[in-house]
């Protein structure tokens, strides 16, 4: 059966060669960056099953190279491979001789990965799944990047180490903006233990008039956006704001809907998620993929959409949660 | 309680706004937060650690870069980018706006993975964005360039997010459901769910409405051999 922890180690390998072709050409830091994160994606299962097991050294080892990565980024010792993939004449032509045939591959990780997130729980030998039902998506997601890199390799009639090379510039393209995400969600994790959470949802209910319906809901739809804001995740945001103020006031003192107030304070946070460095897969890894000069361009072209959104969320709890 | 850890959220706003490296941003607010509460350095090693390994799914985005590198190799943007540039009805708008609809229904149908950043903004979306505006204004200047490719981009996450809450087993809405019984409330996914959709259908309207006011005004400010649809070029 295919589980996460293969596609994980597949990531390894992906890190382990990027690291490598850094290494030949002389670029260590890239080289040190992509080796550390091979070596936590090759012994991550490992390093959860010590730490369940109360054995604390590997996720120590772990803590250790976080503050590695964050030295190399932060000192500027990471490079970007000037974009040389081929010239640009080469790239016309080349596009000119293939055409529509380019986007088939490109197509492939689509419909592969839809088709199995929907229909894989039916793929079995015998009694036996080939897909784990956990994380289903993503197995499919590495299954489905595997076939279209055989379509694309056919396509192309390129090599393997051109595909190798090819993903080695575009990994250091995008540089640490790539790694942000895990960075952010161990912070969450830190904040949740240090009691961040609590002391906000305890300094919000101290100033606002708790008898007032329209004052409570624009605290916890406010309270939302600016906690996921800080966070960079709605879903860390929503069990302290819930229960800080919509459990106790709006649905406890004011009788508001709860399935109607849940559903809208959740969609709140997310327009928050629009507004913030800090949701860095959704804003910074754009920003570094489309390599745009500004690195909160994405931030800028959607913070109108977000305000606006937001503004008709408020309208529409005051309206569905108090019919 | 204790307040002192907020000063991990001040070492947040305060390093962003000093416009400093967010990797270090990041590590020093959870050192400053971890230390407030009085944790050891062992224990906050041991504590980033473990989170850092059971969140690694977001990194598994680079399994489609090899694909999307060698495609790109074999001039897959560049191709993109001359046939969006051939097709004449197709405007900036019309191609964002048809891109924001069809990213919210396949989220809201539980797709969330079929399209994003590296799979279809950088190597299709972008690409093809640009070609429509270039075709719209030929002497596109590069802020222009960069606007157009940051709206696609914002496009792809404002179709996600305000698609995938419909879905009735997105993680969201599960969660929304797992908070409320564990407090003894009592739903039904399904309609925390429907309660997504005026949102969804607010968020596709106010941004069409933008994706056409970012279209008028570069029909202003580039200038244009086919007046883009309602375009004033007054001034």
């Amino acid at each position: 059966m295919l589980t996460v922890s293969h596609v994980y180690y597949l990531a390894a390998l992906l890190l382990a060669a990027a690291a490598w072709l850094n290494l030949r050409e002389r670029h260590y830091g890239n080289a040190l960056f992509w080796g550390i994160l091979a070596a936590v994606f090759a012994g991550g299962d490992a390093v959860l099953s010590a730490h369940q097991a109360g054995n604390r050294w590997p996720a120590q080892c772990v803590g250790v190279g976080m503050l590695v990565l964050a030295l190399l980024a932060g000192t500027g010792r990471l490079r970007r491979v000037e974009a040389a993939t081929g010239e640009l004449a080469e790239r016309r032509a080349s596009a000119n001789r293939l055409g529509h045939r380019l986007f088939g591959p490109a197509l492939l990780i689509a419909v592969i990965t839809g088709a199995l997130a929907l229909g894989g729980k039916w793929l079995k030998i015998g009694d036996i799944a080939l897909l784990s039902a956990q994380n289903s998506t993503l197995v499919a997601l590495a299954i489905a990047c595997s076939i279209a890199l055989i379509a694309a390799l056919r396509v192309t009639r390129a090599p393997v180490s051109r595909a190798l090379s090819e993903h080695r510039r575009l990994l250091d393209t995008m540089g640490w903006a790539a790694v942000l995400p895990m960075l952010l969600a161990a912070l969450g994790a830190v904040f949740l233990s240090t009691g961040v959470g609590d002391a906000i949802a305890a300094v919000t209910t101290a100033v606002i008039p708790v008898d007032s319906r329209v004052a409570c809901v624009l605290a916890y739809a406010v309270g939302m956006l600016v906690f996921t804001m800080i966070m960079g995740n709605a879903f860390a945001a929503f069990p302290v704001m819930t229960g800080g103020i919509a459990l106790p006031l709006l649905i406890g003192s004011h009788g508001a809907d709860a399935a109607a107030l849940g559903a809208l304070g959740m969609l709140s946070g997310y327009c928050g998620t629009l507004l913030t460095p800090m949701a860095a897969n959704f804003n910074m890894v754009p920003s570094a993929l489309l390599e745009l000069k500004n690195p909160y361009g994405v931030i800028l072209a959607q913070w109108p959409t977000a305000l606006a959104l937001f503004a008709a969320n408020i309208a529409f709890m005051l309206l569905f949660a108090f019919r | 309680m204790n307040y002192w850890p907020l000063l991990g959220v001040a070492t947040v706003v305060l390093g962003f706004l000093l416009r400093l490296n967010a990797m270090i941003v990041v590590i020093a607010s959870g050192v400053v937060s971890g230390l407030a509460a009085g944790l050891s350095i062992p224990d906050l090693l041991a504590l980033l650690g473990e989170s850092f390994v059971s969140n690694r799914s977001p990194l598994l985005i680079i399994l489609t870069l090899p694909v999307i590198g060698l495609l790109e190799y074999a001039g897959l943007r560049e191709h993109a980018q001359a046939w969006i540039a051939r097709l004449r009805g197709l405007t900036l708008a019309r191609l964002l706006i048809a891109y924001l609809g069809l990213r919210q229904l396949l989220s809201m149908i539980g797709l969330q993975h079929v399209c994003g950043h590296p799979q279809t903004v950088r190597p299709l979306l972008a690409p093809m964005a640009e070609g429509a505006a270039e075709r719209q204004h030929p002497a596109l200047s590069d802020s222009a360039r960069e606007e157009v490719k940051a709206l696609a981009a914002a496009t792809d996450n404002v179709g996600l997010f305000f698609g995938e809450d419909v879905f009735v087993a997105i993680g969201a809405v599960l969660l929304i459901q797992g908070f409320y019984a564990r407090s003894g409330i009592a739903l039904e996914p399904i309609s925390i769910a429907l309660w997504a959709i005026p949102t969804a259908l607010a968020a596709f309207a106010i941004h069409a409405l933008r994706i056409l006011a970012v279209q008028r005004r570069l029909a202003r400010s580039e200038g244009s051999i086919t007046p883009a649809d309602g375009a004033h070029v007054d001034r």
